[in-house]
Parts: structure tokens; sequence; C-alpha cells
């Protein structure tokens, strides 16, 4: 039996391992001098897993006695995982062998925090996902402050450290009243005890978990973290923080809702939808005082949560399905534009300060077209994949009646729009001052190219967004049936 | 073939105005002129073999795609072909082909741009798009797709006006033209929802056979019990007089003479200033049954008619005066629409487009002779030095003024083109009947003496006497190449025949017309007041005869007395609505037969009338409408007036311009007011300063700087640049850094979120 159990968890068990392994032979060998060849291996894996889970994995299938759930939904979440995490480590490859920072156990700990990732979704159980969830938080707070010689970078992991921890038990007292009042950690046993009537005491329970979620994917009033975090650390932990956590937490999100409280949807419904519209407006508000490209980027993530939580907050196998494709076109553009900051240097020096892109497009059209696209479609014009994002979440709302909820969003968007084109106008209109003049690296410059490509055309009929749609509508459905 | 014909000169402003880069200037304009030649030979085609009786109801159409289909309103892009097309397909597409011709010539040099600026593909390309809407306009077969059209000329006239773009006056006049007859597209458009409101549609094929319907109905609006068909016809008209620049909504025609020459012999003589006409022709079934709107037609047209004509008695500007002249000639047009001939309308249309294109054309030659020199007391003596010129401008005056022989009849009259349309006017206007029909005929009478003025005073001004002006200009006036003097000659022959050719179709006897236009016609029972006026009462009696015949052919009616004959042609009249083809083509012999004994006896007889119900055949003509027979009794004075007055003008010209220079001067400043009334065009422009345009300014001016600049702008911009930076600077301030503080953020929000849960689960 257990052996079946364990087949189940292949590719985690893969991943584990080869971090252990990794680890070892490093330690027993040139150290660092193996953090390249590490680095491209770990990527390679990860590739490797995605395809393996997203051509093998078929049907809905639990693990140790429903603690592990392998279901279409979480392959969606896991390949999406896997995918962005690789493309983030091909892309750090040159900036961390640059800054000094290429230590053998960075791609190390990004295993770690990809597994937990990965039970995270696969969650079945309210202390599985505890479990996956810190396996993931520890990792990350260690890379957050990977540059320990740097106050700031120190800082920033602290700093999340702390708030993780107070909002791992600000979930965990979620659980224990969920345990208090149905008397399982079971998502499928507590589904059963709270459909009907909810008690007072589970509605805690609910608000609390809730809030730890609501933590990791930094929706406000639980962003706080965010943009000293994402400035602190070194930006290719930052480029991370705002991918493949992000597409985690937000599925983890969407598991408990709906798994654990399906329920009762009018009551989590209302709160998510709070959350929604808080970080959508403090994202795009409070992004437009910012100087540097990666706090801004911090609050250009929360004001796009806020958004994915629209789709979450409709309730609705539709709303999910919006969700799930504005997390994919989410990432690919943070990958994109990260591909961009990664490389913003000025006299060898790397720099985040949004002025020093002025008249950036007088010297490197080629690129600042690329940044062109990726703001815009951050920002929401159409053509380009950022607009069906914003467009499959508002009519999800639509749909669900909650047209307020919709009005807001279309609102802050336009708010939120003037950030994204100050970046484009600055580059075009902008100043000629001393600006950047850092070379790109190949792998830098393919990440950016595609995926402006990938941004730019993925409207183009026959291309229709490369095809998510239909997982997603799956993965939705097994979620929401 | 109507589907090229009708596309032809899109392709053509398409391939001329995108692609002259790549084909080059010359090219592109020779493909355009091809193209539009090629629409005009099929006109012509479809002119020459269209058979009203080959098809129900005397039209056919043919559907191009599905547009728009939208509740109950279902409408095609499709083409209707019937008599009143096709005469405007040949007009349009005739001209157009001779106007592209000329502006090789015309527009190879133009001081207005610069040396190596390319201006002729452009020009050409809007010429070729301009047809393309007026073929549109003309072809459709639901009111929305004439829209279209009549917006698209809209368009192009804008664009043709204001060609020469670096003249501030140019583009205030084609300003001017684009916003007066916005006015006038507001009552049209208004007339088209009051149709569908109706009528539950748009398609002519629909709406044309429920005119009499109409006339039963009532709109309520605002309270107000309003005839249906007197208001759907009243707001039609306010339409088709912004377009054809009737009294009130005039004013920009005159302006309009700033674009090229060409085009306004095309746009502002021959073919868009004639849609109005169209229009109400198109519509007569519903016009027929509106009596209060036909009037107010008549009066709009002859008040304009003679209005145009006093001002054009003192305009300087050769084209304005030509100008003038159109507006009045439109006024005439509208008068005999008016009256409910509206076969006599669109004959002045023809006529009038081929005589008045050629007349501006004509003017063009001069005007490029002198070298864009526009006034004519700066010419003079040209006479010799532009012969073709002179003698295509004094072919196009002599048919404008109306000179032909009267009282001469050889199965038409003798004269030339506007001598027959023009009588045919006056003497419709003048069976129209005591009252509005006489003022109309003295109206118009009086405007053709002025006509005969006022034409003759620009030939003489322009080709006769001394040389005036700049010598410079004079010694080197040339005549113009051949491109510009072939369409001159091809529009003589139809200032000179168009009205003895086609003048049995338009304004022969009722059974001519009749078969031109596809209406169903019968033999007239006639009363007993008509013998009294001894018309011929014999050949009364035979044609009875022959009708009886005719029935008894079919076995539908009896032997009977003569008297009881003509009985039984009134009920076959009466049934022939709903009698099926044996009948008809029976009624046709007799037709035919009576015909010929008409011919054969005193002409001016006719027999026959119009039967055909709403929406049958081209036009419609009322039970009760029996202008075109009574026009054709008139007495003998009534056909001479008009003569006399082209007589008395073109002696009076003679006499102060030829004989006795020294009288106008003196003249003028005698009666100093009048003659500024006149020159100042009735003041209708600083009126409409007054009343419309700087009221207009002060609201715009109001609203822009009060309503857009202070509120709009100053609400967006607060919002932007004051309550949005005031939350961002709030909201950076709480982060503060402190980790204390970020803890507390999050319990508050726990707070929050827990109050609200508990609060609205309780």
């Amino acid at each position: 039996m257990i052996g079946a159990d364990l087949a189940i968890l292949t590719p985690e068990i893969v991943l584990s391992l080869f971090a252990m392994a990794g680890l070892m032979a490093a330690v027993y060998t040139s150290k660092d001098g193996l953090a390249p060849a590490l680095t491209w291996g770990t990527a390679l894996l990860f590739v490797i897993m995605a395809f393996y889970i997203g051509i093998t994995g078929e049907g809905s299938r639990t693990a140790f006695d429903g603690m592990f759930v392998e279901d279409s939904f979480s392959r969606f979440a896991k390949v999406t995982i896997l995918l962005s995490a690789a493309a983030i480590l091909a892309i750090s490859q040159d900036y961390m062998s640059k800054a000094g920072l290429l230590r053998f156990e960075f791609p190390m700990l990004i295993v770690l925090a990809v597994v937990g990732m990965m039970l995270m979704v696969s969650a079945g159980d309210m202390l599985a996902l505890y479990m996956g969830l810190e396996l993931q938080s520890l990792a990350l707070y260690v890379v957050a402050s990977l540059r320990r010689d740097s106050v700031r970078s120190t800082e920033a992991g602290l700093k999340y450290f702390v708030l993780g921890a107070l909002s791992s038990g600000l979930l965990l007292y979620g659980v224990s009243l969920t345990y208090g009042y149905t008397g399982t950690t079971q998502f499928a046993g507590i589904i059963a005890a709270s459909g009907g009537e909810m008690s007072l005491g589970l509605l805690f329970g609910l608000v609390f978990i809730l809030a730890g979620m609501a933590f990791k994917v930094s929706a406000a009033p639980f962003h706080m973290w965010t943009p000293d975090v994402y400035e602190g650390s070194p930006t290719p932990v930052t480029a991370l923080f705002a991918t493949a956590p992000k597409v985690a937490a937000m599925a983890l999100f969407a598991r408990v809702v709906h798994d654990a409280f399906g329920g009762v949807v009018g009551d989590w419904q209302q709160v998510v939808a709070f959350l929604s519209v808080i970080s959508m407006f403090l994202g795009a508000i409070a992004a437009i005082g910012q100087t540097d490209i990666k706090r801004l980027m911090a609050y250009s993530s929360i004001s796009h949560m806020g958004f994915a939580l629209m789709g979450l907050a409709a309730g609705t196998a539709v709303g999910v399905e919006a969700m799930l494709i504005y997390m994919a076109i989410y990432v690919a553009m943070n990958i994109g534009t990260f591909a961009f900051i990664l490389t913003m240097e000025r006299d060898g020096r790397h720099v985040t300060d949004i002025s020093s892109l002025g008249a950036f497009a007088s010297k490197e059209p080629g690129k600042a077209m690329a940044i062109l696209v990726l703001m815009f479609s951050l920002a929401g014009v159409p053509p380009l994949l950022g607009f069906f994002g914003k467009y499959a979440v508002l009519t999800a709302a639509v749909d669900a009646e909650m047209i307020w909820l919709a009005v807001a969003g279309v609102i802050a968007s336009v708010i939120g729009a003037f950030y994204y084109i100050r970046i484009v106008y600055l580059m075009y209109f902008g100043e000629e001052r001393k600006g950047l003049d850092g070379r790109m690296g190949l792998a830098t410059y393919v990440g950016l190219i595609a995926m402006a490509l990938v941004i730019g055309l993925g409207w183009v009929p026959g291309i229709n967004l490369f095809g998510i749609e239909g997982p997603a509508e799956i993965a939705a459905a097994m979620l929401t049936r | 073939m109507e589907q090229i014909l009708l596309f032809a000169p899109l392709v053509g402003a398409l391939i001329c105005g995108f692609s002259w880069r790549l084909i080059g200037q010359q090219a592109a304009c020779v493909v355009a002129t091809l193209f539009l030649a090629l629409s005009c030979l099929l006109s012509w085609i479809i002119f020459l073999t269209f058979d009203p009786d080959a098809h129900a109801n005397g039209y056919y159409t043919e559907s191009v795609m599905t547009w728009i289909q939208s509740g109950t309103l279902f409408t095609d892009w499709a083409i209707r072909i019937d008599r009143l097309t096709a005469i405007m397909l040949i007009v349009i597409t005739t001209v157009s082909a001779l106007v592209h011709l000329y502006s090789f010539g015309y527009m190879a040099h133009d001081e207005n741009f610069k040396e190596g600026e390319s201006y002729r593909p452009r020009f050409f390309a809007y010429l070729s798009f301009f047809t393309f809407a007026m073929l549109m306009l003309v072809t459709a077969d639901n009111l929305l797709q004439l829209f279209f059209g009549w917006e698209g000329v809209g368009v192009a006239s804008y664009l043709l006006i204001g060609f020469y773009y670096r003249k501030p006056s140019a583009g205030a006049a084609a300003m001017k033209a684009f916003i007066v007859n916005r006015v006038g597209d507001f009552g049209f458009l208004l007339g088209i929802f009051a149709i569908f409101w109706m009528t539950d549609s748009i398609q002519f094929d629909v709406i044309l056979p429920m005119g009499a319907e109409l006339a039963e109905m009532s709109i309520t609006f605002l309270g107000m019990e309003l005839d249906a068909a007197n208001t759907i016809a009243f707001l039609l008209f306010i339409g088709a007089m912004g377009k054809s620049a009737q009294l009130l909504l005039h004013t920009w025609l005159p302006d309009a003479m700033e674009g090229p020459t060409p085009v306004s012999a095309l746009i502002h003589a021959a073919t868009m200033v004639t849609a109005g006409v169209f229009l109400v022709c198109r519509m007569s079934p519903i016009i027929e049954y509106a009596p209060v709107a036909g009037n107010f037609i008549v009066i709009v047209g002859a008040v304009t008619a003679f209005f145009a004509a006093t001002v054009g008695l003192v305009q300087n500007d050769i084209k304005r005066v030509i100008a003038y002249s159109t507006c009045s000639q439109l006024g005439y047009m509208f008068v005999a629409a008016g009256v409910g001939v509206y076969s006599v309308a669109m004959f002045h249309l023809l006529t009038h487009a081929f005589f008045k294109a050629m007349l501006f054309l004509g003017a063009g030659s001069v005007i490029h002779a002198m070298h864009h020199e526009q006034d004519m007391r700066n010419y003079g003596g040209l006479r010799k030095k532009i012969p073709y010129t002179f003698w295509a401008m004094m072919l196009g005056t002599l048919a404008i003024t109306g000179v032909g022989i009267p009282l001469l009849y050889l199965g038409f009259p003798v004269g030339f083109a506007g001598f027959v349309s023009k009588d045919a006017v006056i003497e419709s206007a003048f069976a129209f009947g005591p009252g509005l029909g006489e003022f109309a005929f003295w109206m118009l009478v009086i405007s053709a003496l002025f006509t005969s003025f006022y034409s003759w005073r620009l030939m003489f001004l322009t080709f006769y006497g001394e040389a005036r002006g700049n010598k410079h200009t004079h010694d080197h006036a040339h005549e113009s190449p051949k491109t510009m003097l072939v369409p001159l000659g091809v529009l003589a022959v139809g200032a000179v025949f168009a009205g003895m050719v086609w003048y049995g179709p338009f304004f022969g006897h009722t059974d001519s017309v009749a078969r031109f236009f596809g209406v169903p016609y019968a033999e007239e029972g006639h009363g007993e007041e008509h013998a009294d006026e001894g018309h011929g009462e014999e050949a009364m009696a035979e044609v009875a005869g022959a009708a009886e015949e005719a029935v008894a052919g079919t076995g539908a009616a009896d032997e009977a007395e003569t008297g009881a004959a003509e009985e039984a042609a009134t009920e076959m009249a009466a049934a022939d609505e709903g009698t099926g083809a044996e009948e008809e083509h029976a009624e046709a012999a007799a037709g035919e037969e009576a015909h010929a004994m008409d011919e054969a006896g005193d002409h001016g007889e006719a027999h026959y009338v119009f039967t055909g119900a709403p929406g049958e055949g081209a036009i419609h003509h009322a039970p009760d409408n029996h202008v075109l027979n009574d026009a054709h009794s008139v007495p003998v004075w009534v056909k001479l007036a008009p003569f006399f007055a082209m007589l008395i003008g073109f002696a009076t010209a003679y006499l102060f311009y030829i004989a006795n220079p020294s009288i106008p001067g003196r003249l003028a400043a005698q009666q100093r007011p009048l003659y500024n009334f006149l020159l100042n065009k009735w003041y209708f422009d600083e009126i409409y300063d007054f009343l419309f345009v700087r009221p207009a300014r002060r609201l715009g001016r109001f609203l822009w700087k009060g309503g857009d600049g202070a509120v709009i702008d100053g609400g967006i911009n607060g919002l932007a640049m004051g309550i949005v930076p005031f939350f961002t600077r709030n909201l950076n301030r709480l982060q503060s850094g402190y980790i204390f503080h970020y803890a507390f953020a999050m319990v508050l929000g726990i707070v929050i979120l827990i109050t609200w849960m508990t609060l609205s689960a309780g």
C-alpha cells in the first residue's frame, strides 16, 4: 500500500532526493564551483518534471488516506510552478555569478521550496497544507537573506521570517479552530461537517486560515512585508518571490476555499472580495510613488493578486479558470520583466532606480520595445495577453453578479496603468542622462524577448493563449465539482 | 454588371489614392479615369436596355450582402435598378467621367501647391470616391443605404471643397458646407426614424407601397397629433433642402466654389446637389399623399429659384454667378416635384446636369486661360483668344436661358435642352392650379427673365467688349488643352439635344411617360367638362372605341354604346390594379393605337391616367393628380411667357453690357440699397452669423472653457493629481519599515475581517 502512495508522490520524492544528493555532492567536492552545473541541472530537472507531470498525469488520485491529492488542478499548478522556477533559475545565473552570490545552496534551496509548493497545491489535509507551506517558507526565508553581508538583505530575510511566523501562527490557529468545530483536519471531512449552517467558531477558523494564506499571496492588508522584502532581497530572489510562490499560494487558496469550504461559498466570498478590492487599489495607488523598480514590482504584484482573487471571489468554476489563466499570464509577464531588471546595470553596478531608464529606447530600441509590450500587458492594454487575463476575471465577476467588484477592478486598473505607462514614457520620452550600460547575457535576453513575444502574440487567432484555456478549464472543473 | 458599375469607382479611388507611389502619379490618375469610363459605359447600357415592363413593379434588385439584422430592422446591401436610378446613373457617371478627363488638364499645374508636391492622385481619388458614394445613394434599395451614400457624398464634398487646404477660405467653406448639411441631415434622419416607426421597415419595397396608408396614420409627438405622411415628407424634404441648397439652407453652395472648378461642375452642379430632387422623386409615393408638404416644397422651390436668380444678377465672380444659377435651377426642379410631375423634375435634372456642367467646365477653361482670375470685371474680349471655350459657353448659355422655337411641335418641341425642360416645369407649375400654382408660375417666369439676364451678362462681360484688368494676363490668355475641350464638346451635344430627344418619355403623353417609368396606366374616362373645352371629341370617341375592342378581346366586357364604353374604360382602369398580364397586354395595345391616333391628330391631348398603386413603377401619381395632363393644355400665353422672359432678359443684358455699358454703374449708384441687398445675397450670411454662428460659438466657448476645461479636466486632474497622490503619500508613509507596524496592520486586518464576518453572520 505504501508503495502505491509513494508512486503518486514520485516527482516530489525525486526532487527531494536530488536536493539532498546535490548538497552532499557539492559539500564533498568543489563546493561553490559546482554551483553553475547545479543551477542548470536543477532548471533542467524542473522542466523534465513539468513535462512528466503534464504528460503522464491523469485522473485524480489520493495518497496517504487523502492527505495528498494528485488531480488536474494540482498538475496545472505544479507545471506552472516548475516552469517558472526553471525560468527564474536560468535568468538569474548571470546575475548571481557577477554578484558573487553563486553558491551551491541557492539552487538546492529553491528545489526544496519548490517541493514545498508542490506539496501545498496537492494538500488534501490541513496538516499536509501546513507542512508544505512551512517547507516552502523556510527555504524562502533563507534565500531572501542570501547576501548575508548586506544589511538590507538580512533585514529582508528577518522581516519575512518574523511576519511569516506570525502568519503561520494565524493559519495554525485557524486550523485548530476548524479542527475543534469539525473534528477533522481533512478537507473532505471539513466540507461534510461545515455544510449548511456554519458555526461562529468555524467562521473564525475560516477567517484565520484565509488571513494566513492572504499573507502568502501578499494580499492587502497582509501585504506589508512585500515591498521591503522585494527591495532588500537579491534580485533573482525577488524574481522568484514574484512568480512560483505566488502561483502556489494562490492555488492553495483556491483549493482550501473550494475543497474544504466549498459548501459555504457565500461566507468566504465576502472575505475574498474584500481582500481583492483592497489589494487592487492599494497596489495601484501606492505604486505611483515608487522610485525603485523592485518596490514598484512589489506593489504591482499586490495589485495583480487582487485581480486573481477577483476570479476566486466569483466562487464559480469560471472564476477558478479565470484565476488560473490570470496567474499563468502574470507569471509570464513577470519573468520577462525581471529578466530585464536583472540586467539593469550602470558602471558595472546593479541599479534599480526607475529614472535610470530615461531615453533607454534611443539606445536599445529592441529591448525597449519588449519592455513596452510587457508594461502595456501588465497594465492590461488590448490585444496583449494581460488584457485577456483581466478580461477573464472581470467576466467571471460579472457572471457571478458581483458587478461592483468588476467596476472597482476596472477603476483600479485605470489607476494602475499610470505607473506602467510612466516606465514606457521614461524609456521613450524621458530625459537623456547617464543611463544603463550593462550587457545582457544570452539567457536573460532570450527570457525577455521570448516572454515579450508570448505576451505580444498570444492573442493571435490560432495561438489562442497557447491553449492554456483548456487545461485551466479542466483544472477548475476538477476543483469545483 | 450592376456590381461592377457600382464598385469600379471605389476600386479606382483606392488604387489611385493608395498606390500612386507604386505606379506613378499619371498612371494612378489614368487608372481612376478608366474605371470611371467603364462605369459610365455600363450605365449607358443599363439606361438604354432597361425595360421596366420586364420586371415586377418596374424595378429589380440585386443583393450584395446582408448588412444589418437587429430586431425588426433588416437591411441588405442591395442594388435597386429602376428608371429613376438609371437616369441618375447616366448623369453621374457621364459627368464624372468627363470631369475626370477634364481634370487632367485643369489640375496639371496648381499654384496652391508647392513645386514637386503631389496632389493630383489625391484629387482623382476623391473624385472617384465621390462618384462611388453618389452611385451608392442612387442605387440604394433602402433608406439606410441611401443615407450612407448621402453622407459619403457629403464627406467627399467636404474634402474637395477644402482641397486647397492652405487657403483658409477653402477650409472655412468646407466646414460651412458640412455643417449646414448637418442641419438638413438631421431632418432626414428624423424622417427615416419616423418611417421606421410607422412602417417598421426602411426597405423601399415595403415603405413605398404604404404611401396611401401613411396618410391615414398619425404620429404622436410631445402631445401633438401629426399627420404621418405630411410629417415624414416634410422631414425628408428638410434633408433634401440641405443637400440641394434650397432657401434657408443654401448658404454653403456659393462658398463651395472655393473648391477646384471640376469639383464645382461635378458635385455642385450636376450630381450631389440634385440628390435632394432625387430623394423627393424616390419618395414620391409618400409625397403624393402629403399635400401640405408638397405645397411647402413648391413654395420653397419657387422662392429659391427667384431669390438665387436675383442674387445672380449682381455677382462678379464667374463661378458664383453659375453657383447661384444652380441654386435657382434646383428650385425649378423642386417646383416640378412639388406639384407632382416627378418626371419633369427628373427631366430638368437631366438636362441641367449637361448644360450646367458644361457652363462650369467652360468657366474653368476661362479661369485656366486667365491664370486663375475669377472676377468677370477683369475679363472682356476673350472671344477671339479662346474660341472653343467661347462656343461651348455660348451653347450652354443658349441652353440655360431656354432658347427654342415656341409652339413648333414636331413630335417634340424644338429648342435647346433648357428650353424644353424649363418650359415643362413652368407649364406644370401653371397647371397646378390657381393660387399656389400661379404664384409658382410667376416666380419661375421672373426667374427665367433674370436667368437670361445674368447668363448673357456673364457672356458679354467675359467674351465681348474691351479687355479689362491685367494686360499681361490677357496677352497670355490661351486656349485650354484637348483634355479640357473634349468634355466640353460631349456635354455640348447633351446641352443641345437632350431636351428634344427625351421630351417624350419625360414630358410627353401620360402613356409614354408611364411606359418609361414603368408605371401602370390606363385610358381616362372623359368627364363632360373636357368635352366642353372642345379637345378633339372625335378622337376621344375613337379611343373609347379602341378601348372597347380591347376589352371585348379579353372577354371582360360586353358590347356597349360609346358612352357606356367610356364607363367601361373607367371601370377597367379601376380594375387594372388587380388584373392579370393578359388584360394589361390588351390595354397596352389599345394605348399604342390611341397614341398613334394622337400623333396624327392635334397634339397636347392626353387621354391616359396613371393607375399605378404606390410602389408600382419608379414614380407615383395619386389618382387625383392630373397636373401632367393639364400641363399640356395650358393657354398659349403661358407657353410663350418663358420665351418672352428670355428675350427681355437678353435684350436688357445687351443694352447694359454691349450697347451702353455705363447703365449698370449708374443704376447701381441710383439704387444703392437694392444693389447692396442683392450683392450681399439678401444678407443671409450676416443674419445667420448673428442668429446661429455667434451664439453657437459663445456656447461652444463656454462649454470648452467652463464645461470641459474647468469641470471635466479639473475633475480628472484633481482626481489624478490631488486625491490619488494624497493616498499614495499616506500609503507610503504607512510603509514605515518597522516590523511592529506591519504586524499591527495584519492584526488590524484580522480584527476587521472577524468583526465584519461576525456581524454579517449574526
